[in-house]
């Protein structure tokens, strides 16, 4: 796109495209929006009315809100954490050659395909159930008492699964940028010297740096609204323990009937994510120019 | 202080065997140039000197020490790479200093060593530019300087100038001769360009389908070279190979004669021809011939020669620098 001329065709030929893409996302918003205002409750039909700030007044007071804000971003955090670290590690061994590599890749990436509502049924009922479970049954084994997940650490417990189901996709992008990485440059740093760790430090972590930038990016946003793994799983509890953003307002609009305060959340979570990324950008999106 | 001594080394991959078996000595202080067309195992063996390979069979002797299966950076040798093989990432500091730093040496004696090596070659308006931002040939200097910094037994460079432009890797190839000669450190320098071979060598070895065909000084094989391959490998323009009738009045199964050892003339001389395609290059022509009864041959003579295409010519090669090879290949 260098000329004028090329850049005012490149403009219209796009406008079609991004003008659907903004009325897709601008009626739902102006609408959420709207509701907002309004008193709107499903059990009392025919009262709506304007209520101005009222219905974001008593969301952002609710004991709950905090509670459910803690609670998403140690759920984002924790999950970061696990897969981008899980993903360097074994994007790192499957970089490696070794027997049955085909089959071994096919299947760490396996877990990507399952839909969450499975994925979060399988850990809870086979793998994390206090008596049938797997955990429990190697924990009986070795002369433990099982931990009851659920109810012992709820939080941690959701993050696992999360993880579990976003460890590949961390590792698939990693182990791509590991591949570029250049085989002369890494026997250079031999020649000079460097032992494995300081290659990984000074040569292997510098280059996957944009590829780690862009897997926090992408699963952050993905991570804010993690919702079917906690109603399949906890529902919110025990207490409001495992309850985040998305589903305190699932609670408010589907279990109280709460139109209005729903929508009122709606526009927070929204808030709440732009200021996320807003920091995120600030933050690592450096990286990605260059 | 850098001597490297090959012996009996074999390489293969699988089952395909790459180097055979070569036994090699290169002497400390000296700059030897390995040619050879591609695929021929230049590569394959100056990484096996680096360690980054390992030996089929053989050793890799250097200062007297057996280093065959010690560690690339154990054996204190450098290399500079094809693609520079630059961090990326760095600048062209922290690229530098990164084998000092590897070393565990001081803070202040990187910083002098840095700077000594970064003026050597023209380098100090660049210290904080990260290679991205670098020409070609700055970028091979980066990777020269991170080579030297670390004073090492020897140099080895695989074709570090076949991503340079002409005129550029004329004047990197007076930089790195006239690098030699300031550090005296040994060098050996991996081509398939026969004239950087030529010019900056002071052993060349001349490298075959894994086989060494050849050790000599430029001039040594130039000369004499001891078999056809060698022959037709070493001066540009080529050697003219003639075999058939022409060959058999000689003795010889092949008779070399290089270009520049034909006379030419539009009157009168041994063979007579065509003129085919003329390539003046000032300096020079080259005149390629069509000569009854051998076939193509070429001639080198002065920038004047002016001909036609198609114009009768007649040549005459010089009866003491003829080269005749038997029926194996070699000089008789
Ligand atoms: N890892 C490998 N596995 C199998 N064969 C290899 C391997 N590396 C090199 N070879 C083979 O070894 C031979 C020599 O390769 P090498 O890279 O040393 O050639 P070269 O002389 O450096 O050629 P060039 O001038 O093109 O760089 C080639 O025939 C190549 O196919
Ligand atoms: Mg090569």
């Amino acid at each position: 796109m260098a000329t004028l001329q090329t850049r005012a065709t490149a403009r219209i030929m796009m406008s079609p495209a991004v003008i659907l893409l903004f009325l897709w996302m601008i009626v739902p918003l102006v609408m959420t929006l709207y509701f907002s205002f309004l008193r709107y409750n499903l059990l009392m039909p025919g009262t709506e009315e304007y209520i101005g700030f009222l219905n974001y007044q008593y969301f952002l007071t609710d004991p709950a809100f905090f509670t459910a804000l803690a609670n998403t971003l140690i759920l984002v955090g924790g999950t970061l954490l696990i897969t981008v670290i899980g993903g360097i590690l074994l994007a790192l061994v499957l970089d490696q050659p070794f027997f049955g590599q085909g089959i071994v890749r096919l299947l760490v990436i396996a877990p990507f395909f399952v839909m969450p509502t499975v994925s979060a049924l399988v850990w809870k009922n086979m793998l994390m159930h206090p008596v049938n479970g797997l955990f429990a049954w190697i924990a009986r084994l070795f002369g433990f008492q099982p931990i009851d997940w659920f109810a012992q650490m709820p939080l941690f417990s959701i993050i696992l699964i999360v993880a579990w189901q976003w460890l590949p996709f961390a590792t698939l992008i990693l182990l791509t940028a590991l591949q570029s990485l250049d085989g002369e440059q890494k026997e250079a740093a031999e020649m000079d010297g460097a032992g494995a760790i300081s290659r990984f430090i000074y040569l292997v972590l510098p280059h996957l740096s944009r590829a780690i930038t862009v897997v926090i990016l992408i699963q952050t946003i993905f991570l804010l609204s993690v919702f079917a793994e906690i109603l399949v799983t906890t529902n919110g509890g025990p207490g409001i323990q495992t309850t985040n953003i998305t589903y305190l307002i699932y609670m408010q609009a589907l279990l109280q009937f709460d139109v209005g305060g729903a929508s009122a959340g709606g526009i927070v979570a929204v808030v709440l994510a732009n200021i996320v990324a807003f920091f995120l950008i600030r933050l690592i999106g450096k990286n990605l120019e260059r | 202080m850098g001597s490297i001594t090959l012996e009996k080394v074999s390489k293969s991959f699988g089952t395909t065997s790459v180097i055979p078996e070569i036994d090699l000595e290169i002497n400390d202080g000296e700059f030897v140039v390995f040619v050879g067309p591609s695929g021929c195992g230049k590569s394959t063996l100056l990484r096996m000197i680096a360690g980054l390979e390992d030996l089929s069979g053989g050793r890799i002797i250097i200062d007297g020490k057996d280093m065959s299966s010690e560690a690339p950076a154990k054996r204190g040798l450098s290399m500079v790479f094809q693609s520079y093989a630059l961090y990326p990432h760095m600048t062209v500091y922290g690229n530098i200093a990164f084998p000092l730093k590897m070393d565990g040496q001081e803070k202040s004696a990187i910083d002098k060593k840095v700077k000594d090596a970064a003026h050597i070659l023209n380098l100090t308006n660049y210290l904080d530019r990260r290679p991205g931002q670098l020409s070609g040939g700055q970028r091979q200097r980066v990777a020269i300087g991170r080579a030297i910094v670390r004073q090492p037994k020897a140099f080895l460079f695989d074709e570090p100038l076949s991503n340079l432009d002409a005129a550029l890797r004329g004047n990197m190839r007076l930089e790195i001769s006239d690098l030699h000669h300031q550090l005296k450190t040994t060098m050996i320098y991996v081509t398939h360009d026969q004239v950087e071979a030529m010019t900056m060598a002071d052993k060349i070895v001349v490298l075959n389908a894994g086989r060494i065909e050849q050790v000599g000084s430029p001039m040594e094989l130039y000369r004499s070279p001891k078999n056809v391959f060698v022959a037709g490998f070493i001066g540009s323009p080529r050697m003219n190979l003639i075999e058939g009738a022409e060959a058999a009045k000689h003795n010889a199964t092949t008779l070399g004669v290089r270009p520049e050892h034909i006379r030419i003339s539009a009157t009168e001389g041994a063979w007579t021809g065509k003129v085919g395609v003329t390539e003046h290059l000032g300096s020079d022509t080259f005149i390629h011939t069509q000569v009854d009864g051998i076939g193509q041959v070429t001639v080198r003579t002065d920038g004047d020669f002016d001909t036609k295409h198609g114009q009768p010519i007649f040549l005459t090669p010089d009866p003491a620098r003829l080269h005749r090879f038997g029926a194996d290949g070699q000089v008789i």
